[in-house]
């Protein structure tokens, strides 16, 4: 049984990459001289240490992977990089506990936006610069996690059906080697970063603020370098290229890639996935906003369709930026706003839950059941894009939703036992799992996860890990027919 | 005319038998030697067996002295190849395919001499489901055709009391119908024995229910045409299609937006396949046609129109029986046989279709000499209708410049309507004068480049049409 070993051996060089992107807050803190200078030294040293450790003492037992390793790979990446790069946090802010700093930076790396720091205004640039800079790293794993990995370990729905369909959505293998679509993603994905850098500074944010605010919309991950987020601004002006971007990067990149490609936007508007998520968002702001202004929160219809469209676009596309505590809106409004991030956003985006796709198979399969009832010897198989999908997929995609259920009724439970009150709980383990951020309660938007106990955080650091990798990926590693020869 | 078919499928044994019976000189080439010898003792043909591609079989069949190829084996691409071979290798100067990817269109580049070099392409699949659409949009005729480009529609319908017409002589349309111009080219009723005869057609004629009247008019004036002749029925609304064929899927692709479309298909693998190639409202049914409890829970009895269209004559036959009786407004079968075809006709099922009858009506334009448009099979080939130009001028041409009453016509045969205009005539540089549709007077002068649709009785006397358009010698010299 060596496989563990040759696994670690490439984490081990991933560590050590991963100490180089530290290279970037550590140029902040230099240019700045700030506090967390001697942090970010310290920590790089540590980090570079250990990978290079971790990946020489292992070299030997390197080989070939098998799928089954892939399985344990991609978990301790993601276990394995938010303990490093919680390390400077740790050293750098004061009196963060080990548990806090590694919830961060799982926040952060699973661009979740969930938060257990206070102060933010008053931390070290460089540290800020940091925890923002892990969401974008995370986004971009999430993209080739989505697009190239787990379709190759053969799990997640969404994934698995469009590597087995044929048409257009057979263009997901957007080219016939797995290096080439991972670099034709990133340059997509740094293209649109860079777009939302110049825009933020355009629409009045200073550079270092546009940078990180950059890096969290991109990755759909919602942490801010302020206590009020977007609210320090209160700039219709800046909500609005937030709101253009987060929408932008809730769509499948690979389909920007089809675009960019065809030189036509023909495929992003045909996608029905896509659609499906604007019309979504969209009939939704429509929704609140209306709602809002009956119910008198707001004096006007355009003040609440201001606030309501970018708290909707923000919450549905699981990046969970704020910029006024809608926790006070009446408790319909919130709530679906919590609920529509479970689903909204398109597979192969850097958001997070269940993902659009899933919702539309779920849905046609219910319908066909309807119409079965009625039309015994109809046969009608849930077409997608004008595929068949196949028995076998659909299987996967409800055995995901049976998990996912069990999932946030189990994580709640465990929050429950431990004191929380139902909705901080509820909302607190769907927040994470979407890889939302904020929910309500204890955890909403006005404050932070901070007032959570050890283990209660450590709960929900579990569910952001789940979220991320898709449930199936992780959950596997605990069945007993994993681990057997 | 040497004519080479490739193929002794289905549509190539039609394209033979009516070819043959107007004595063209007909070599079928077919890798199945016993069919070719069943289609031999039958027919008044050559069979060459052989793969078609192949010059050597091609050279066997007499391709270096043949008109025409006609390529309607079953696979597209053996017909795209022939064509090609044929031309390159063999000059022959006539190459008809039959291709049923709707990806090859008539025309393109792909299809010109430095392509495929295919001259036309013929498709039944889309003959039918064309023939199909026109009777769901026109639920009262029995059978629509359109002549030049469309301008002009000879419309077949059975006559039922209620339209301002029935009853009345036709001389009496002026004052009963104004505004609608429609030419009756034909009455077909039955006599004491049940069978159909003709009835002279003339100023005097008195148009009586249960007639099958063929009528000329604008092809905007079909829906008034059809007012006149019997109370309007309700549009087809719900459809039900028995096999999901290749015509099957057609017809559902086409008609899914205007009506409800229900399919029934016994291979599961293809209605799986049909499903993702349908919207999602059309409902694909898994069973038998033929079986009883499936239409009753299907509802066949509130069906404004039942299509059998399985390949299986005797199921088309039966399900449609079996659908009338259960209550279905119109039944339509699709019956290859042509004998079925005829037995059929006017009893339990509304409307019988031959897909060969389709395709040959096209065929037969490229095959006539002369400058035959459009020629179309009425009445399971008994009689004809056709699209004539009259080509030269008064000198060469024994209708230019001549009063209708001038021609001399076979016995029976009509001049029912002539499109002037709309098309720039060679050699004329002058302005394209607009289409109009004319409905002829025995004293209208047929002018150069008119488009003549001509009704004839009996099949028989298509040549001497033929004849009577050819223009004389001394004109191409």
């Amino acid at each position: 049984m060596n496989s563990p070993l040759a696994v670690i051996a490439l984490v081990g060089r991933m560590v050590v990459l991963f100490s180089a992107l530290m290279l970037v807050p550590l140029a902040f803190a230099l240019f700045e001289h700030d506090a967390a200078e001697q942090h970010f030294i310290t920590a790089i040293a540590i980090t570079l240490g250990v990978g290079l450790v971790m990946s020489l003492a292992t070299r030997r037992f390197l080989r070939e992977l098998q799928p089954r390793d892939g399985f344990i790979l991609v978990t301790l990446t993601w276990l394995t990089l938010p303990a490093f790069g919680a390390l400077p946090l740790w050293l750098a802010v004061p009196g963060l506990s080990v548990t806090d700093a590694y919830f961060e930076a799982m926040s952060g790396f699973t661009a979740t936006g969930a938060t257990v720091i206070s102060g933010l205004d008053a931390l070290p640039l460089s540290v800020n610069v940091w925890r923002c800079f892990m969401m974008l790293v995370g986004g971009l794993g999430i993209i080739v996690l989505a697009v190239a990995i787990l379709p190759l370990l053969g799990v997640g729905g969404a994934q698995l059906f469009k590597a087995e369909s044929a048409g257009p959505l057979k263009d997901q293998k957007l080219t016939p080697r797995m290096a080439e679509t991972a670099r034709g993603l990133w340059t997509v994905y740094f293209g649109f970063s860079l777009l939302c850098f110049l825009a933020y500074r355009w629409a009045g944010m200073s550079w270092p603020d546009a940078f990180m605010h950059m890096c969290t919309t991109m990755g759909l991950g919602g942490f801010s370098s302020h206590d009020l987020s977007f609210g320090y601004w209160n700039s219709p002006l800046i909500e609005s290229v937030a709101m253009v971007f987060m929408m932008l990067a809730g769509v499948n990149f690979a389909l920007y890639f089809v675009a960019w490609r065809q030189r036509s936007l023909r495929v992003l508007w045909q996608d029905i996935e896509v659609r499906a998520f604007y019309t979504v968002v969209l009939s939704t702001v429509a929704l609140i906003a209306v709602y809002l202004t009956v119910q008198g929160v707001y004096p006007s219809f355009a003040q609440s369709l201001r606030h309501t469209a970018f708290h909707v676009v923000s919450l549905a596309t699981t990046t969970g930026y704020a910029s006024h505590d809608y926790a006070q809106w009446p408790v319909f409004a919130p709530l679906l706003m919590i609920l529509l991030g479970c689903f909204a956003t398109c597979a192969g985006s850097t958001g997070g839950g269940i993902k659009m796709v899933r919702m539309l198979l779920l849905l046609k399969q219910s319908q066909r059941e309807l119409v079965r009832i009625v039309h015994p010897n109809v046969v009608n198989p849930v077409v997608l894009a004008g595929n068949a999908v196949s028995p076998r997929v659909m299987q996967s995609v409800i055995a995901f939703m049976m998990m996912y259920g069990a999932t946030l009724v189990g994580l709640t439970m465990l929050l429950l036992f431990s004191g929380l009150d139902v909705v901080t709980a509820f909302t607190a383990v769907i927040a994470c799992v979407n890889n939302i951020g904020p929910g309500l309660g204890e955890v909403g938007p006005a404050v932070n996860f901070a007032s959570l106990t050890d283990f209660q955080t450590w709960v929900c650091t579990f569910g952001m890990l789940l979220g991320r990798l898709e449930l199936l990926a992780v959950l596997v590693l605990f069945t007993p027919q994993f681990w057997r020869n | 005319m040497n004519i080479i078919i490739l193929g002794a499928g289905r549509v190539g044994e039609s394209v033979a038998e009516s070819l043959v019976s107007e004595k063209n000189d007909i070599t079928v080439i077919d890798t199945d030697p016993q069919r070719l010898r069943t289609l031999q003792e039958r027919l008044d043909l050559r069979g060459v067996a052989g793969n078609g591609i192949q010059p050597s079989v091609l050279e066997a069949a007499g391709a270096r002295d043949a008109d025409m190829l006609i390529a309607c084996a079953s696979a597209d691409e053996t017909n795209l190849v022939a064509c090609k071979v044929a031309h390159e290798v063999f000059s022959i100067p006539t190459r008809i395919a039959r291709v049923r990817s709707p990806e090859f269109k008539r025309g393109s580049k792909l299809m010109g001499t430095e392509g495929f070099a295919v001259d036309e392409v013929i498709c039944p699949e889309e003959s039918v489901t064309t023939t199909i659409g026109k009777l769901i949009e026109y639920p009262e005729a029995l059978q629509v055709l359109e002549f030049a480009e469309g301008a002009v529609s000879l419309i077949a319908v059975r006559v039922v009391s209620g339209g301002p017409m029935v009853r009345h002589i036709i001389s009496e349309l002026p004052q009963l119908v104004p505004q609608v111009e429609m030419r009756f080219v034909a009455i077909y009723r039955k006599d004491d024995l049940g069978n159909d005869q003709r009835v002279v057609c003339d100023g005097t004629t008195r148009i009586e229910p249960g007639d099958e009247v063929f009528v000329l008019a604008a092809t905007q004036d079909i829906r008034r045409v059809l007012d006149s002749l019997r109370r309007r029925d309700q549009p087809v609304k719900r459809v039900m299609i028995a096999g999901g064929g290749r015509v099957g899927l057609r017809l559902a692709r086409q008609v899914q937006r205007e009506c409800r479309v229900k399919l029934i298909e016994p291979n599961l693998a293809r209605c799986e396949y049909l499903t993702t190639q349908l919207d999602s409202d059309v409902l694909v049914m898994q069973g038998d046609s033929t079986d009883e409890d499936l239409l009753e829970r299907e509802q066949v009895q509130d069906v404004d129109l039942f299509i059998a269209l399985t390949n299986d004559d005797e199921d088309n036959i039966m399900s449609c029986l079996l659908a009338k009786r259960m209550g279905a407004k119109r039944v339509l079968a699709l019956i290859n046989r042509r004998a079925y075809a005829d037995l059929v006709q006017g009893t339990q099922i509304d409307i019988a279709l031959s897909p060969s009858q389709t395709v040959i009506g096209e065929l037969l334009a490229y095959v006539r000499r002369g400058d035959v448009e459009a020629v179309y099979s009425l009445r399971r080939g008994a009689a004809e209708a056709l699209e004539a130009v009259a080509r030269g001028d008064h000198k060469t041409s024994r209708v230019v410049g001549r009063r209708i009453d001038q021609i001399t016509l076979p016995r029976g045969a009509m001049i029912g309507a002539i499109v002037r205009g709309g098309v720039a005539s060679e050699g004329d540089t002058g302005a394209v004068r607009p289409r109009q549709v004319i409905m002829p007077h025995h004293d209208t002068v047929i002018e150069r480049d008119d488009h003549v649709i001509v009704f004839v009785p009996r099949k028989r006397q298509v040549r001497e049409v033929e004849k009577l358009f050819q223009v004389g010698a001394t004109f191409l010299f």
